[in-house]
């Protein structure tokens, strides 16, 4: 229930496909919330859930849904909170359905689930496609594509919660859709006003990574220190009516709401401050104010907007075979040497007795991985770890690389140890832009 | 630089916090300085050529700086710069996540070379 006619309360009980559960409970449990948002889909989650629907038609989407479900829906109607997620990624029918099942054998009768669906615009795509940021057509892809969702707004979400939805479900809904359409629907905001839109966007873009905004994501030690960060609670947005909000977080939980953690999540994977594009609106986060009100309180303001895009963005998944993983420590006096001797054995053995050489990268942690393209050498540990990382469509090579690499024990440099080796599949991502018309979403309501 | 200050300070690390997103291929790291007396020193070490100049094997396309005046932040979006992006690169760290502690382990320079 609001605290206050006109402040509404929306928290965020996921920010990715496998973010935590116990605190969204603790969340709902003790918010007050008018809304739960779980936002659980990025470009690659949704890839690869089109990967799992093709295996088994009764998947495709969040591997979690059915335990955070369960933690969720009986808390959700003991609040009387709405729940809005994404979790139906490659199949929100499915997770519909599941979602119904887990709340008849709750109890949980008369449960109404939103399903929407409509994103999924595979058969309605012309292969003459051009990509969104780089040169060439969707005709170029020469591997098997699993799908392509468009990025659905909060006019695909509204109809739900009109129909008074308590649980939400979708596909590629869009992360700060799921936060605008409830404001849309309770302040009474239209859709031509783009100021209030560009507010609740940016509402939608602080809360939907969760805890990054709460102080997850955030601590380096000694210089950013963050309280008890291993009970961080997920964060709550109180909006009024014109848009301002205040980030916030329940008591005694860990994490901290400050200027600076709102700061770093203001402009998270934004380019043009000025432009955010959405599906809703062209956001404007230019001129954001940022005040601190009390203790783990920041009260945020003065986001702007401007005319939506004429577009949406698709994101385009693409089988792309195999992700070959395998490595080798080695410790002590010239550890790094042994490790680099052995990589220089097992790009050497690759190419020369298996004719592998592209698509296949090096490194030695400990010595240099994450920043050997950015040409930062650390300073050396004697405990370093060779990893070799192979991508392709021929599971052979991926299986042929891993025995080269375990071949290491004896044919090695001295003390190599603890070799481990993987082969996960493996999915790329294009984005296509394609005119609105074309894209219709649907909601259906299933009662439990 | 503030005369109160017992050191100079040597990284962006000591006068500034940062953090770093993906979208396909491009990388886009925020850096905001904990005292706003140092944003002059920030924005003036801190340059989309210098970025560009520091890490020429890994940032491919151009790199563009947005500065947010009022709330003392800069935000570099760095194209071509993610080796492929998160589901083509073969670093370990395929979103570039830490490519944060990139910016935030240069030396200021107040010429900005």
């Amino acid at each position: 229930m609001p605290m206050t006619a006109d402040v509404f309360r929306i928290g965020t009980g996921a920010g990715f496909s496998a973010d935590r559960l116990d605190p969204a409970v603790d969340l709902v449990r003790r918010g007050a919330l008018d809304v739960l948002v779980l936002e659980c889909l990025g470009e690659r989650t949704i890839a690869f859930a089109h990967r799992d629907r093709k295996a088994d038609p009764r998947r495709g989407y969040n591997a979690h849904l059915e335990c955070r479900m369960r933690a969720l829906l009986p808390a959700c109607r003991a609040a009387g909170t709405v729940m809005i997620t994404n979790m139906g990624a490659a199949n929100p029918r499915a997770a519909a359905e599941r979602t119904c099942d887990v709340a008849r054998k709750l109890g949980l009768t008369g449960l109404r689930i939103a399903c929407i669906a409509g994103d999924d615009v595979t058969a309605l795509v012309g292969r003459d496609q051009p990509f969104m940021d780089e040169p060439g057509t969707l005709a170029d892809i020469d591997r098997p594509i699993l799908g392509m969702n468009a990025y659905l707004g909060a006019d695909a979400i509204v109809p739900a919660i009109a129909g008074g939805a308590d649980i939400v479900i979708g596909g590629r809904l869009a992360d700060p859709s799921m936060f605008l359409a409830p404001l849309m629907h309770h302040h009474g905001w239209q859709p031509d006003d783009e100021s209030a839109l560009g507010a609740g966007t940016l509402v939608g873009h602080l809360m939907e990574c969760g805890m990054q905004i709460t102080g997850g994501y955030f601590a380096d030690p000694g210089v950013k220190d963050v309280p008890d960060l291993t009970r961080c609670g997920y964060p709550i947005a109180e909006v009024a009516a014109d848009g301002s909000a205040v980030i916030t977080k329940l008591p005694e939980t860990g994490g901290c709401v400050t200027s600076a953690t709102v700061k770093e999540q203001l402009l998270y994977e934004v380019h043009d401050p000025g432009r955010y594009l959405t599906p809703d609106v062209t956001a404007d986060f230019s001129s954001v104010q940022i005040e601190s009100v009390g203790p783990d309180r920041v009260r945020v303001a003065n986001a702007r907007g401007a005319r939506r895009p004429d577009t949406l963005k698709v994101t385009v998944g693409i089988d792309a075979g195999f992700l070959a993983e395998a490595g080798v420590s080695y410790a002590g006096p010239a550890a790094a040497a042994r490790g680099r001797l052995a990589g220089e054995i097992v790009g050497a053995r690759l190419q020369e007795a298996h004719g592998i050489a592209s698509d296949l990268r090096i490194d030695l942690i400990g010595a240099s991985s994450l920043f050997a393209t950015a040409g930062r050498a650390m300073s050396e540990s004697d405990d370093v770890r060779l990893h070799v990382a192979l991508r392709t469509t021929d599971r052979e090579q991926a299986e042929l690389m891993l025995w080269e690499v375990e071949s290491l024990l004896c044919c090695g440099p001295a003390g190599g140890g603890g070799f481990r080796g993987t082969i996960t599949p493996s999915v790329t991502t294009k984005s296509i832009l394609v005119e609105r018309a074309l894209v219709k979403p649907s909601c259906e309501i299933l009662v439990a | 630089m503030s005369a109160e200050r017992p050191n100079a300070p040597v990284w962006v690390r000591d006068i500034a916090h940062a953090r770093a997103g993906d979208k396909g291929n491009t990388s886009n790291i925020n850096v905001w300085v904990y005292d706003p007396a140092d944003f002059a020193l920030l924005k003036s070490s801190l340059t989309a050529e210098r970025i560009k100049r520091e890490f020429p094997q890994l940032v491919r396309g151009e790199v563009r700086r947005y500065v947010i005046e009022h709330l003392h932040g800069l935000n570099f979006v760095l194209s071509d710069a993610l080796e492929g992006g998160v589901n083509a690169s073969l670093n370990l760290d395929s979103h570039g996540k830490s490519w944060s502690f990139l910016i935030l382990g240069l030396r200021i320079d107040s010429a900005g070379s």
